[in-house]
């Protein structure tokens, strides 16, 4: 700390900014029916699949680009986009061995701390590794398969288990939901599929890697998430792309079905680029996340630590269908330099005694924009739901902006909402009595910023909590004065 | 205690500080050795907390002239933890509230912090609480403080205990306290003022800011320094405290006036 009262923001370099140097099939810009019929013949897609995408185009070109959300950007030129770029010689066909994977591939995973290998892999996780647009490695897949449990790119799962996508795709987020999930339905590439069978409880974690390589593709990756009765899975999702300065789209949607008693943990760890501290490049993250509830006593979980992008949209959902069906939603969202985030979410209560928890912890630093978003909805027939709320701000320095929406609306009066905010304060004085007992600058940020964050970091599987809580350290470093 | 050759610890020589543009000290001096306890006091608005906060580096402050010689150096240019790290400790008039930093990890970041710069390896959490449990004895503090976010929810009496709990845990060479008399109950007074008069030892120095005589009669001063417009205008022994508590300020305002005009 110096005598001047703010210092400069400067942040930590970002260091997953490489980009990989590899061959690519990508298909020229723009964005039309004969693209979109392309992208589904070169994956030599099932039929239904086509109508899919055909029906969700038709009914994006009549929506308008959402602008209700408290952040702006320039407007993005949807014809200026290349809608599928996939490394050559990696098919869309799945890769039986690693051997088979561009090592330049697999060197990026490693580099990103992910390697992919048998010998150097984490030993109880599962990853499907995406790159661009496509799946290049998926690991453990023998062993789930051991428990039924499948794990595998949406692209593999379209031609070996068409039945079940066909069940369950679009039942969540329908074509038409809103103007980015209509665009994600028409031109997805690929994304991850979990399908967990009755009574089974996944073995392990299952992870899905995102990475963003060419500078001008979009990334619309779609995921999707069945639980089958009194099954339980936990996922955990990260996100990386290179530096460049101009921005990237990443569009993607999230499907999660929870039939009777089944439990689904859904955590994410996004770290895409965010733009350099003048707010140049970066991610806009526009992204449609929804759980579905659909049986009794089922269970949908949502974490998440949101550190990048230049843009952020996001509101990972619960829609609670069944009786006594729980949503949660766990969220740290950070924001820095010229940051904008704009996110929370939305928990739909349909069945009875049905109930839902949502802790948020919104950091703002530098000149950012960090606002929570949020939606309790009390359902005529959800005799006896209750929702707890808590939204907590911290600013760190004097220039960043923190807001918080909530909305409530109840139709039915045997419900309770209940909602709690505080906003507190990394400012000079707290440092000052941190550093009056001889604690640096850097120490104590992050114990103040830990301490935030507690609650939220012990909902994440244990390998990923100190994880998220030295990404959040980083991501800090020197933004205080 | 006053001893003839016993080392200077700090030595404040014409310090003027301002804060945006505005001067608060005027040309303090003030030099403290080895074994004394100092009383600084003075109306509302004289200073005090500016000169305690200016000597431990708040970057509020801007130092516009003098000198502040700690230990022999001059550590004008020093960051405020470097002040920490060598020895200066000051307890806040106003101890900050940190939500969810437990009042024990803030104690033993900051003990490890101490350990580290005297190229120590750091003190594991078992032995640390051990000795944490032994310092509360001090200050006559629950352990269950110690899982508490710190400072969060403290009454005025316990944030004042905690700060000299930190105190007594990093043994500095020269304790400020600001107004820690201020706020406590009798019995807490005697407890806070115990155990300061245990942590004094020939070594280290004390500077009390207070307003009130009463601390003063458990922890006897050696000097007393009134404060007036950001300067100190008068020193004495422990009677002149005495006398303040007895006279108020106006006497010494008149003489410091009289004194002026006399130049
Ligand atoms: N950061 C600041 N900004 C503006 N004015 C300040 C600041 N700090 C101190 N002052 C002013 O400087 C003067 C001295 O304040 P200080 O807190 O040092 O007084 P004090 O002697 O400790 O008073 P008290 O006995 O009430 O604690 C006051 O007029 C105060 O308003
Ligand atoms: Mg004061």
């Amino acid at each position: 700390m110096t005598a001047t009262t703010a210092k400069n923001l400067i942040d930590q370099p970002y260091k997953y900014g490489f980009v990989t140097d590899v061959e690519s099939d990508t298909i020229p810009k723009g964005l039309n029916e004969d693209v979109i019929r392309m992208i589904s013949a070169k994956k030599n897609e099932p039929e239904f699949m086509l109508d899919f995408r055909l029906k969700a185009y038709r009914q994006w070109q009549k929506m308008n680009e959402p602008n209700w959300f408290h952040a702006s950007y320039s407007p993005i030129d949807y014809q200026d986009i290349s809608y599928y770029s996939a490394p050559k010689n990696n098919d869309s066909e799945k890769k039986q061995s690693l051997d088979e994977v561009d090592p330049a591939l697999l060197e990026t995973f490693e580099k990103l701390g992910l390697p992919l290998s048998e010998q150097k892999r984490l030993s109880n996780v599962a990853v499907d590794a995406v790159f661009d647009s496509v799946s290049i490695a998926t690991t453990f897949k023998e062993k789930l398969a051991k428990e039924g449990v499948i794990f595998c790119s949406i692209s593999e799962a379209l031609q070996e288990y068409p039945e079940i996508v066909k069940k369950y795709l679009g039942s969540v987020v329908p074509v038409g939901d809103n103007f980015f999930a209509a665009l994600n339905s028409a031109v997805f590439t690929d994304g991850s599929f979990v399908y967990v069978p009755k009574g089974v409880t996944c073995p392990m974690e299952l992870s899905t890697y995102f990475r963003i390589n060419s500078g001008e593709t979009g990334q619309f990756e779609r995921t999707l998430i069945v639980a089958e009765d009194s099954s339980h899975v936990s996922y955990l999702e990260g996100c990386t792309a290179p530096m460049y300065d101009t921005n990237q789209l990443h569009a993607a949607v999230v499907e999660l079905v929870a039939l009777d008693d089944a439990e689904i943990k859904y955590s994410t760890t996004q770290n895409w680029f965010a733009g350099d501290e003048n707010g140049k490049g970066g991610i806009y993250n526009f992204v449609t996340k929804r759980g579905k509830c659909q049986g009794k006593n089922s269970k949908i979980s949502w974490t998440q630590v949101e550190t990048g992008s230049a843009i952020t949209l996001k509101y990972p959902s619960c829609v609670l269908v069944g009786d006594n069906s729980v949503g949660e939603f766990y969220s740290i969202a950070l924001t820095n330099n010229m940051q904008q985030a704009d996110t929370g979410t939305k928990m739909v209560h349909i069945g009875k005694n049905t109930r839902s928890k949502i802790i948020s912890k919104g950091i703002s630093a530098g000149n950012s924009t960090n606002s929570y978003r949020g939606l309790v909805k009390m359902g005529p027939k959800a005799h006896g739901a209750r929702n707890y709320s808590q939204c907590d701000s911290m600013l760190i320095g004097d220039n960043a902006e923190a807001n918080t929406f909530p909305y409530i609306q109840v139709d039915n009066d045997t419900t309770k909402v209940e909602h709690e905010a505080s906003t507190s304060k990394i400012g000079e004085d707290q440092l000052f009595y941190f550093a009056q007992r001889g604690i640096s600058e850097e120490d104590a940020v992050s114990m103040m910023v830990s301490g935030f964050c507690q609650e939220v970091f012990n909902q994440l599987p244990m390998e990923f909590a100190s994880e998220a809580d030295k990404l959040l350290s980083l991501k800090l470093e020197n933004s205080v004065g | 205690m006053i001893r003839e050759n016993s080392n200077v610890i700090l030595s404040v020589r014409n310090l003027t500080a301002e804060v945006e543009g505005t001067p608060i000290l005027n040309g303090v001096n003030l030099e403290v050795k080895a074994g004394e306890i100092h009383a600084i006091m003075g109306r509302n608005g004289s200073g005090k907390s500016t000169l305690s906060k200016v000597l431990a580096g708040h970057p509020d402050y801007k130092v516009t002239e003098g000198e502040i010689i700690f230990q022999g150096e001059n550590i004008l240019e020093m960051e405020p933890d470097e002040r920490s790290l060598k020895g200066m400790f000051l307890a806040f008039q106003y101890p900050l509230e940190i939500p969810g930093v437990s009042t024990l990890d803030f104690l033993r970041v900051a003990y490890n912090s101490q350990r580290k710069q005297q190229g120590l390896e750091e003190m594991d959490a078992f032995d640390f609480e051990d000795l944490v449990e032994e310092k509360l004895e001090l200050v006559k503090m629950d352990p269950s403080f110690l899982e508490r976010s710190l400072n969060e929810g403290f009454s005025g009496g316990e944030k004042k205990r905690n700060e000299i709990l930190q105190m007594a845990l990093l043994e500095p060479a020269l304790g400020i306290l600001d107004e820690t008399d201020s706020g406590l109950d009798i019995d807490a007074l005697k407890i806070v003022a115990n155990g300061v008069n245990q942590l004094a030892k020939p070594d280290n120095a004390t500077v009390m800011i207070t307003h009130y005589q009463r601390i003063l009669n458990y922890v006897e001063p050696d000097y007393v320094h009134v404060m007036r417009d950001g300067r100190i205008v008068t020193s004495g022994g422990k009677e002149l405290a005495q006398e303040l508590e007895e006279r108020g300020y106006e006497w010494i305002e008149e003489e410091a006036v009289s004194e002026v005009s006399a130049q």
